[in-house]
């Protein structure tokens, strides 16, 4: 087929300010359930439970109060519950995720997750994010590394790429909380989001 | 592992540039430096995967799910269509997630400050999953324009949200539907901020087929996904 009788991509849109009832209903106290929530790693999951939390920044430095996140990670084996992953994940774990920032004070945004195994590709452990928010016409894709894995960020062949001085607006920072805090064993990672300034996160085009 | 294609890039041509400063959110929202090109690892072409048993029963009809006295109000329509890659292709078996303002021109939500009736009918979310062909159906009720401070006596043509999944994170897709004939699309940033040669996409066309007598005016709308960068040799 000659790429001129290809379809064109239907062209992406703004989230736009009003996204609550319809992607995260239960979040923002809808009476309508919700296919996916900020809480990865309920239930009989195998893995460190760990909590990720932040905020996310505009161009003048101020909490985005309607941006909405969404994550996706592989199990605590490095295992993807997909199907073009062969090995498959037998740990029931989805690794979907998504969440508000307009429900916690300063507008953080907060999930609790397992820590992802490296998935044996040589890139070191991390986490898919998908960012949307009135006044982005189109999703960012970020990633979140982890500030306890130094030496396989080391390795890792995308953050080998990035202008060092932007790697580390990649990397969660760990700061160990108190035991079940928010409903984590006690790790806590930091993760700002900054969508324009000295500290703009690395965003992709995958 | 890598024997797999990859998926085609977003194309830039056909979605809205991050800055379009006739909307004006995005001067201090949309990225500051060029996106860095991430190679299609695992991680990229992998994604959520929802099945049919991730939807209830009434989930496609926005005039029942929410409905507590009666009817909603407004003008009853069908939406519906089929999701397909680039080369045509059907994508099956994908979450589609719809959101909307009621037949007023407001939505169901603490920001919304519109001075116009909220319908205790009528939340205005709905959801579906794709059959084996792509195709998708909702009912619902035609959204009303509404009025936002883009700009002086600034309103939103009539729309309906969609987030679609697709094969991977990166055939995730969220935009909106507009009506054939809206005389507020010429006059919407939003809706302007795609390039010319593809805003048209973004159209619904009223269809006579999908339409049901005496009951309810359907609405073809098709999305196109990204897809498979190359096809197998026996294609």
């Amino acid at each position: 087929m000659a790429r001129d009788d290809k379809l064109r991509q239907t062209p992406s849109q703004t989230v736009g300010p009003y996204f609550a009832y319809g992607l995260t209903p239960e979040q923002y106290g809808y009476d309508y359930k919700q296919l996916v929530g900020n809480n990865l790693s309920a239930g009989d999951i195998a893995g460190e439970r760990i909590a990720i939390r932040g905020q996310v920044f505009d161009g003048n430095g101020d909490t985005v109060r309607d941006a909405v996140l969404e994550l996706w990670q592989a199990d605590s084996q490095g295992r993807y519950a997909h199907p073009e992953d062969e090995r498959g994940s037998n740990t029931g774990f989805a690794g979907f995720g998504r969440v508000g920032t307009g429900t916690l004070a300063e507008h953080f945004y907060e999930f609790q997750t397992i820590k992802p195994g490296a998935i044996g590709d040589g890139q070191a452990p991390h986490i898919t994010v998908v960012v949307f928010m009135r006044g982005l016409l189109n999703h960012v894709y970020t990633r979140i590394y982890f500030s306890d894995e130094a030496a396989a960020n080391d390795g890792d062949p995308v953050l080998a790429q990035i202008d060092p001085a932007r790697r580390n607006t990649l990397i969660a920072q760990r700061q160990d909380g108190p035991d079940d805090a928010d409903g984590a064993d006690g790790a806590i990672y930091r993760f700002d989001i900054h969508m324009q300034g000295d500290q703009e996160t690395v965003f992709f085009d995958a | 592992m890598s024997s797999q294609a990859g998926y085609t890039p977003r194309d830039w041509g056909s979605h809205p540039p991050y800055l379009s400063p006739e909307y004006k959110s995005t001067p201090l929202r949309a990225p500051g430096k060029p996106l860095v090109v991430l190679p299609q690892s695992l991680s990229e072409r992998t994604g959520p995967v929802y099945g049919q048993n991730a939807v209830g029963p009434l989930d496609h009809d926005l005039t029942k799910i929410a409905a507590t006295t009666g009817e909603p109000n407004g003008e009853r329509i069908i939406v519906a269509g089929q999701v397909t890659d680039e080369a045509g292709r059907g994508v099956p078996h994908i979450l589609l997630e719809v959101w909307q303002p009621n037949a007023a021109g407001r939505y169901q939500h603490a920001d919304d400050q519109h001075d116009a009736p909220l319908d205790p009918n009528f939340l205005g979310a709905g959801r579906c999953v794709t059959d084996a062909e792509g195709r998708y159906r909702f009912i619902t009720i035609k959204p009303g324009a509404y009025p936002w401070g883009n700009h002086y006596n600034a309103w939103r043509p009539n729309h309906i949200h969609f987030s679609l999944f697709g094969p991977s994170i990166l055939t995730r897709l969220v935009t909106q539907m507009y009506f054939p004939g809206d005389p507020l699309l010429e006059l919407d940033p939003i809706f302007n901020g795609v390039p010319e040669a593809s805003r048209q996409l973004l159209v619904s066309k009223l269809s006579i087929e999908l339409s049901e007598p005496e009951w309810a005016l359907g609405y073809e709308f098709n999305i196109v996904l990204r897809g498979r960068a190359a096809t197998p040799l026996e294609d």
